[in-house]
Formats: structure tokens, sequence, C-alpha cells
């Protein structure tokens, strides 16, 4: 048990490696290239975020798109204001939506169990509604909030050859990409990715020195038995709206993040579908272990980017070598999975999920693991069952 | 005064009257049993102390201070601790992670944003709550998850749990119920221990006799939401409305 | 005072059909005490139901016209639907009321749907917990979302009502206001009504019959009525039927209403929760109740008067009421203690 500290280390060491090492890494899957690996991270942060609330305390937010709206639209403003450099971008778009999560928060967490889990879906709609009537003047509606050359931007110097500006964090441009080629294949370390992947690994690791703490300790008290802790003279409520808070300035770094890789933010991103994208990263990863909800994330957003890609004539493509009828029939049985369809894949993935593999890809692992007696990963695999000592 | 003292406590359900009129008075340092047959408003009173139901009428003082309306955090820290008719406890987490938590309830209080801290550098959470497990004979057990444990240690980890506090007033709410004899005896060996080593004021609600003669130097007896009888041990068994309230149950 | 009773009418068809929608999600948590987030795709199946049966009558056989020519020049094509030429006149009658007669047909279909819904997948999470049934219960809304999609396009589908009932009522003469004060379309007062006979004919099949008994039974103690040696199991899985039809049916009759499109589901769903969260969990007359009144309600908001001095009040009225009611009667209307409070 003492070793469970040299545990979190080498997790945290092993997870900076893969982090930083991801354009190598993930460059044979192919999904090496900038825009993909920014989302792994970005989608990472929000989901680890989220897995403070729900997989420590089991409180099912339906909500947290909101927050990562929140993030983008705070961001987006301030690159039209102020300064197209990221960092006051992010930093408001971390305390603003603090400070809605702290309002949802102290609303919703009046209620536990399935009324939690509606109002915070009836606020998250609300704001989507919101975005899109009412606050446009904000959040310029269904067009979405974009920066314009006209724009004040009044810390930066005005660009004078009439292009629009880009983020950048102190002149370093966040699309900006050295490439090189290794083994024949070809490596893309991008500022915006190394940007968000370091944040990411902070995040991470406040995230474990959060599971760690006696203030974790009393969220998953709180999971297991909120009554006993009450009777123990623990007061519930300034602890869960702690979670609810630090997972929306989770989501709205991850919103604000999003903006500063791609400076546009609208309503869609708000939508409470985007709200179970999130819930179905951290159950497919494993609700309440550490790396779970990193590689759901992952999984995800990789799974979305290949299906998207795919139409019917990559289908075709595939299965080629076979007859011409047996390769309609399978474009005819796979095609509508694919493409277009990939929110139906996704629907499945996540009844699949929940029906077969409620631990999640983690608990997946362990269990793969013990089949074959190796205990040795056990520490790093299985952390819902570890005590936080 | 006692340490609890229980005034014209009223509480109505519907047209039950549940509680009528109800006056005690806890003596620091006693063990004072309530005792009464089914149906006599014993879990009633118990949950009107410990902030889950609110009395319609009547006051309740600990140590002079008014309890009701407080929520149960706020009880708890006064220093009132309870164990459960069935014990409740942490069931996902370890034995020694249940012990942990009341002790940084008491340390802590009922909320402190400690959220950069590390459980494993909490040395002296962690050694009261080795300390708390040596107590009640669990040492062996402090890495189990304790919902694998058995009733009997279930109920030991909680009485665990509600000590490492180091309340002022215990209230026990049928601490034996369902339990083996030999069970039953290891919890009243386990209350009786806690009695030598701590100056701990214990309320306990019981249904057998034997755990309540074994235990109490007072009791009060509750029939139909009132208080029909209170004295020693040994002048509550040849009390005639006592026996008239329990209607020849032969124990008494 | 005529702007008031407008209002209320304009709310009402919205209200039936949330109080519809709810009613049937209410009868399945409180029987089956499952949270179906798959509901609101239920009362979607049912007006896609309207969509196929039309679909279904407007089958035609083409021929060519060579007498006359369209605007390419090219013979013209004469559409004749099957079912005219072989019922004639009465044929044109049944594609005129083709959304009443997809009622009829919704029952018996969408009582399928829900009994494959209930053996299929949610029987096995009846011991699972509530954020496991909710997340399972939200893959499949996504996945029944999609494959309309997939078969009916993006777009909405337009449906008409019965040529008889697609006019408009002078309900202001009626009650002494001044002529065309008060103009309701015909079809949302027969929605109305609708809604009306629905409900009754629940409540009082709930009321009346040895069935209804047993399940009002089960919602308040499962337990002990299985002890009766009552097989409460297959009576709750003709309940989940019932509740699939009511909210399919809620769906057929409102496809005039709103065109029947793949995410109406979803956009109801949500409401539908809050509706829920407001009438009480748990509750038939809180969910019938909270049904009607949120649907008036944001009919209220959406004045004009009322949004110059609000604007935006219209969207978000229904959310604001239910987190007031939720801070002022945590249980909502009429809810119950103790459901769904672990």
């Amino acid at each position: 048990m003492l070793k469970l500290k040299n545990n979190d280390t080498a997790l945290f060491l092993a997870f900076c490696v893969m982090v930083l090492a991801g354009p190598i890494i993930l460059a044979p899957l192919g999904a090496g290239y900038p825009d993909l690996l920014q989302r792994f991270a970005i989608f990472g942060i929000f989901a680890v975020g989220y897995n403070i609330l729900f997989g420590l305390t089991g409180y099912l937010s339906f909500g947290h798109a909101a927050f990562l709206g929140v993030g983008s639209y705070s961001a987006v403003w301030m690159f039209k204001l102020l300064s197209m450099n990221i960092i006051p971008g992010i930093i408001l778009a971390v305390i603003l939506s603090g400070i809605f999560a702290l309002l949802i928060g102290f609303i919703t967490l009046r209620r536990s169990g399935i009324y939690f889990s509606i109002l915070t879906l009836a606020f998250a709609q609300m704001s989507y509604s919101l975005a899109y009537s009412v606050l446009t003047p904000i959040t310029n509606g269904e067009t979405g909030l974009q920066i314009h050359l006209a724009d004040p931007r009044i810390l930066d110097t005005k660009s004078t050859d009439g292009s629009l500006p880009s983020t950048n964090l102190f002149g370093l441009e966040m699309n900006d990409t050295w490439r090189t080629t290794l083994f024949g294949m070809d490596l893309q370390f991008n500022v915006g990715f190394y940007v968000s992947a370091i944040l990411l690994i902070l995040c991470f690791y406040l995230s474990i020195r959060i599971f760690r703490s006696p203030f974790g300790l009393m969220l998953r008290a709180v999971k297991t038995n909120q009554n006993r802790l009450m009777y123990t003279g623990v007061n519930t409520k300034p602890y869960l709206l702690t979670a609810f808070v630090i997972s929306g300035m989770y989501a709205g770094l991850a919103g604000g993040l999003l903006a500063a890789m791609d400076p546009l933010a609208g309503a869609e991103r708000m939508q409470w579908t985007e709200s179970g994208t999130v819930v179905l990263m951290t159950i497919l990863g494993g609700t309440g272990t550490l790396l779970g909800p990193v590689f759901g994330a992952g999984a995800i957003k990789y799974f979305e980017n290949i299906f998207s890609k795919v139409n019917d004539s990559v289908l075709a493509g595939w299965f080629n070598f076979m007859p011409d009828w047996m390769t309609d029939t399978m474009v005819f049985l796979l095609g509508p999975f694919f493409g277009k369809g990939w929110h139906l894949t996704l629907g499945l993935v996540f009844m699949a999920v929940v029906i077969f593999l409620p631990g999640g890809l983690m608990e997946g692992a362990s269990k793969i693991a013990n089949l074959f007696g190796k205990r040795k990963n056990k520490g790093s695999v299985d952390s819902t069952g570890t005590p936080a000592e | 005064m006692g340490i609890l003292e229980v005034q014209n406590v009223n509480k109505h359900f519907g047209g039950l009257h549940a509680l009528n009129n109800v006056n005690l008075s806890v003596e620091e340092g006693t063990v004072h049993a309530i005792i009464g047959p089914n149906g006599a408003g014993k879990s009633t009173f118990l949950n009107c102390l410990i902030g889950k139901l609110k009395p319609d009428t009547g006051t309740v003082l600990f140590q002079g201070n008014p309890v009701l309306g407080k929520k149960p955090h706020e009880i708890n820290q006064m220093g009132i601790s309870r164990v459960f008719q069935t014990p409740e406890i942490f069931t996902d987490l370890t034995v020694f992670e249940n012990v942990m938590i009341p002790c940084f309830a008491k340390r802590d209080g009922s909320f402190e944003l400690n959220a950069l801290k590390r459980v494993r550098r909490e040395a002296d959470i962690r050694e009261k709550a080795e300390q708390m497990l040596l107590d009640v004979n669990m040492q062996d057990k402090i890495h189990v998850e304790a919902a694998s444990l058995s009733r009997g240690d279930k109920r030991r980890l909680e009485m665990a749990m509600c000590l490492a506090q180091d309340p002022k007033l215990l209230l026990l709410d049928e601490p034996t119920a369902g339990m083996a004899r030999a069970d039953t005896n290891n919890t009243i060996d386990l209350l009786k221990h806690i009695g030598e080593t701590r100056n701990i004021t214990k309320v306990i609600i019981e249904h057998d006799m034997h755990v309540v003669f074994s235990l109490a130097t007072k009791i009060s007896v509750l029939a139909q939401g009132a208080i029909i009888a209170e004295d020693i041990p040994d002048n509550i068994k040849g009390h005639p409305k006592v026996r008239e309230a329990y209607l020849g149950e032969a124990e008494v | 005072m005529d702007d008031i009773l407008l209002q209320i009418l304009n709310g009402l068809d919205k209200g039936s059909a949330y109080a519809l929608i709810t009613l049937g999600l209410t009868l399945i948590f409180g029987t089956l005490g499952v949270v179906n987030f798959a509901h609101g795709s239920l009362f979607m199946l049912g007006a896609f139901v309207a969509v196929i049966v039309r679909k279904i009558m407007m089958i035609s056989s083409v021929t060519l016209d060579p007498t006359r020519t369209n605007f390419l020049g090219k013979p013209l094509e004469i559409k004749t639907t099957y079912i005219e030429q072989w019922f004639g006149s009465f044929g044109t009658w049944m594609i005129d009321y083709s959304v009443p007669i997809a009622v009829l047909v919704a029952i018996p279909v969408m009582m399928l749907v829900g009994f494959v819904m209930e053996r299929g997948l949610i029987k096995h999470f009846y011991h699972r917990p509530h954020a496991d049934q909710i997340l399972v219960t939200f893959g499949l809304a996504i996945v029944l979302q999609e494959i309309v999609k997939k078969f009916f396009g993006a777009n909405a589908i337009p449906q008409a009502a019965p040529e008889a009932a697609s006019g408009a009522l002078d309900i202001g003469v009626w009650l002494g206001f001044a002529e065309n004060a008060v103009i309701y379309p015909e079809w949302r007062l027969i929605y109305f009504f609708f809604a009306v006979a629905v409900i009754a004919a629940v409540f009082s099949f709930l009321r009346f019959t040895t069935f209804g008994m047993v399940v009002r039974a089960g919602m308040v103690d499962r337990e002990t009525v299985g002890l009766l040696g009552i097989n409460i199991n297959r009576r709750f899985t003709l309940m989940f039927g019932i509740a699939a039809a009511v909210t399919g049916m809620a769906g057929v009759m409102y496809a005039p209403i709103l065109s029947p499109n793949y995410h109406m589901g979803m956009d109801f769903l949500v409401l539908t929760f809050v509706v829920v969260v407001v009438g009480g969990m748990g509750s038939l007359p809180g969910a019938v109740l909270a049904g009607f009144m949120l649907g008036i309600l944001e009919s209220f908001a959406s004045m004009n008067e009322v949004k110059s001095i609000l604007p935006g009040i219209d969207q978000i009225i229904i959310y604001l009421v239910a987190i007031i009611i939720l801070l002022v009667r945590p249980r909502g209307l009429m809810g119950k203690a103790g459901v769904m409070e672990d």
C-alpha cells in the first residue's frame, strides 16, 4: 500500500511521456496531425475535470457542455477586445466558467440523484436557448462568434497586411508546426498541441492530487453514503459545490483552448448531446479512475475522426478484394455507421459500454491483465479500488 | 442539569400521537437506556435528537444549547454521534478510510478545502485512525474494503467511526438488532470497554433486555409515545407500569 | 380578456403534448422505477408512424399522359395512388384522414415497440443504478434518432390534418367576444380533446380495473404485491407498452401541428423532464397538471407584450419555473417524499 506513492509518481511520469510524445506515438495510427492531437488533449482536460465530479461523487451532470461554451465565448471575446495572445482569453474562460458553475451548482446541488441530472440538463438547455436568442449581442447567435479585422484588440499592434491575425502565445502561433520525417512517417510537432498538452499534464497532476487528498476522500464518501457523512459532522454541500466548480473550470479551460486553437465559438458547443459525449468519454475510459477519462476522450475523438472521414467509396475500397456483390453488401451494411452515421455508432458504443463494460476500458484492461495473471500493472490500472493514501 | 435535556417534546404523524410530552434528562457519564414495546416511539424519539425529524413542540438542549432545527452535521459537530440500527458505513472505501473520515471531521470541522493536502501525509489522522481500529480489535482488517466485512465487523467499524470523534454523547439505536448471541456479547463487551476508557455518555435504545441490563445505569420506559417509568435497572424490573406495558413479556 | 383566452388556448395544444408525454414517462417511472431518457424517442417514433402511414398510402402507379406535356416538353407523368385505384373515393378519404388512421395503427405498433424496448433492454437495468439507466437509455435515444434520420432525412416532413379539421374556429364568438377576436385552429382543439380523452382513459383504467389496481399497488410497494403471488413483472411490461402507446399517439396527433423531424424526441424529452420535476416525480396528476400549466405559461411568455419587457423569456420560462419550484417546493407540485431521492 505504501508503494502507491511511487505508483502515482510512475503513473504521472508515464503520462507525461505519453502525452508529450503524442505526435510520435499516434503517427502510425494516422492520428499524428495537429488538429486531432489538439482535440485529444483538450477533450482529455474536459473529461479529467468531469471525472472529478462524476467519478468521485457520483453526481451525474448533463450540463457540462454549458461551461465548455462559456469558456469558448469568453476566450473569443478576449481575442476580439484585448489580444490574440491566448493567456488573457484562457484566464477569463476559466474564471467565468467557474463563476457560472458556482451559480448553477449552488442551485442544482440542492437536489441529488436524478433530480440533479435533470436540473443540470435544464440549465444547459436554458443557456443554449439564450445563446441563440437574447444573448445574440454576446454570442452572435447562429453564426457564432468570430474575430474580425475591425476588432479593437487594444494590446496588439494592428496588422497591416489585411489578413486575420492568428492566436499565439507571446508570438508563438498556435498553428505553427514543425515537421520532420522519421522512418518514413510524417511527424508534426504543433505549438497549439504542446500548449494544450502542457495544460493537460497540469490538469492531470491536479486531478491526482485531488484524488489523493482528504477532499477527494470526502467526495468518495459522498458517493458511497452521503447520509453517514452528514451524521459524521461533514457538511457535504460545500464539498460538492467545490467539486462542481472545479470540474466546471476544467470544462471552461477546455472551451477556452478550443477557441484558442480555432478562434470561433458557437452555441452548438453547449448542446446537451455535447454534455452526453463527455459523460460517454468518462464512462468509456472508466469512471473514477485517473487515466480512464483521458483514454476515453482519446478513443472517442479518434474514432469520431476515422468514422466521419470514411464514406461509401472508401468503404468500397476496403472490400475491393471481394466479389462485387459482396463489396456492395458490405458497403450497404456498414455504410450507415460511417460518415454522417458517426452519431449512430456513438449511440451504439454508449449502450454497449453501459451494458457490457460499466467499469469502462480501465476495468476491461485490468480484467484482461488479471486473466493473464499479471498483477504488476494493477496499481496504475485500478484506482477506484485503491485507497487514497 | 443533565448533559441532554428533553423537554415537552411532541410529535404527531397525521392522527398518531407518536411522542406525547416526552421529558428526559440524561446525566453526564451514565448509560441511559430507553426501552419500550414495538411502536412505542423509540426511533421517532432518536430521530428527533439527531435532526432527522423535527418535533411539533418542545425543546432539546445539549449542554444547555438547543439542538432542534440544526442540521445533522451541526448536531454532530456539537458532540453527538450516532450508531444506526443497520450499520451505516462507507461500503466502497477501506476500513482505514472509513475511520479516517470522522477523524478529519473532528479535526477540520464540517468543511475544509483541503484539496491539495495529501491523505498520506496526515500523520496525526492516520495514527488516530489506527488507534481506533486497535481499540475495536480490527487492526488486521485495516485495508479491507468495508463492503466485504461481516455484520459484526461492520458494527465494530461503525463504533470505531463514532468513537474517533470523541463524542460527548453517543446514541445507539438497537446496536445488537439481528445479531447472533456471540456477536451480541462481543458488542456488550465492546461497549463496556468503551465506557471504561472514555467518559462518553450513552443513550441506548434496545429491545434485548440482556443487553439493557448488562449496560444501563438508568432506564426510561417509553410506551405509546410517553415516558411511563424512569429508574435504575433493579427497580425497573419490578415496576408495575412496565409489566403492564409489556403485557407479560417474560424477560422483564 | 380575449388576449388572455387566446394565450390559454395557444398553450393548450403544447400543454396537452407535455401532459401526454409526461404521463407516459411517469407511468414507466412509477411502475418500473426506470428513468427513461429514450422516452422522447417514443413521441418522435409516434410522429413518424403518421409519416409512414401517409407514405404507404401515397404509393402510386405512374402512367404517362402523351396528350399533355410538362415544362420540359416530355409527356406528363400522372401519379395515381393504388389506394385510390382500389377503393375509389374511399381511398381519397383515407388519405385525407391519414393522421387519425395512423393513431389506430400506432396503438399496436407503439405497444410492440414498448414491449421490445422493455424486454430487450430496460428489463436488464431494473437493479442497476439510476445513472446507468439514464446512460443506456440516452444511448438508445441517440440510436433511434439517428436511425430515423438515416431513413427520413434531416428535414421536417409536414403532415396535413384532415381537410374537415384543418380550418379555424372563431371561439371568441361562442363566448361572447367580438368576431375574429379569438381564432383557433380546429386541429389544435381536437388535439386538446384527444389528450383529455386519453388522460381520462388512462386514469379510469388505473382506477377501475383490477389490473390498474395491481399496478397502482405496485407503484406504492412493489415487494408486497409480489408477495401476494401476483406476477407483477408481466403487468409492468404491459404497462410499459401502454405508456409507449400513449406517448406514441401523442406524437401521431401532434404531427399536423409540428412537422415530424428526427430531433423532436430529444427536444421534447428535456422539456418533459422539466415538467416531471415541476409536477413531482412519480405523481400522475402532478404530471398532467404541470404539463398543461407549463404549456400555457410558455404561451403567455411568448406574447409580444411580455417579450418586450423580458426579452427571451419565452425561451427559458419553463426552465425558470422548474428552478423556482424546486427551490420553493423541492418535491414539485404533487411529489411524494422518498421518490428518487437516494
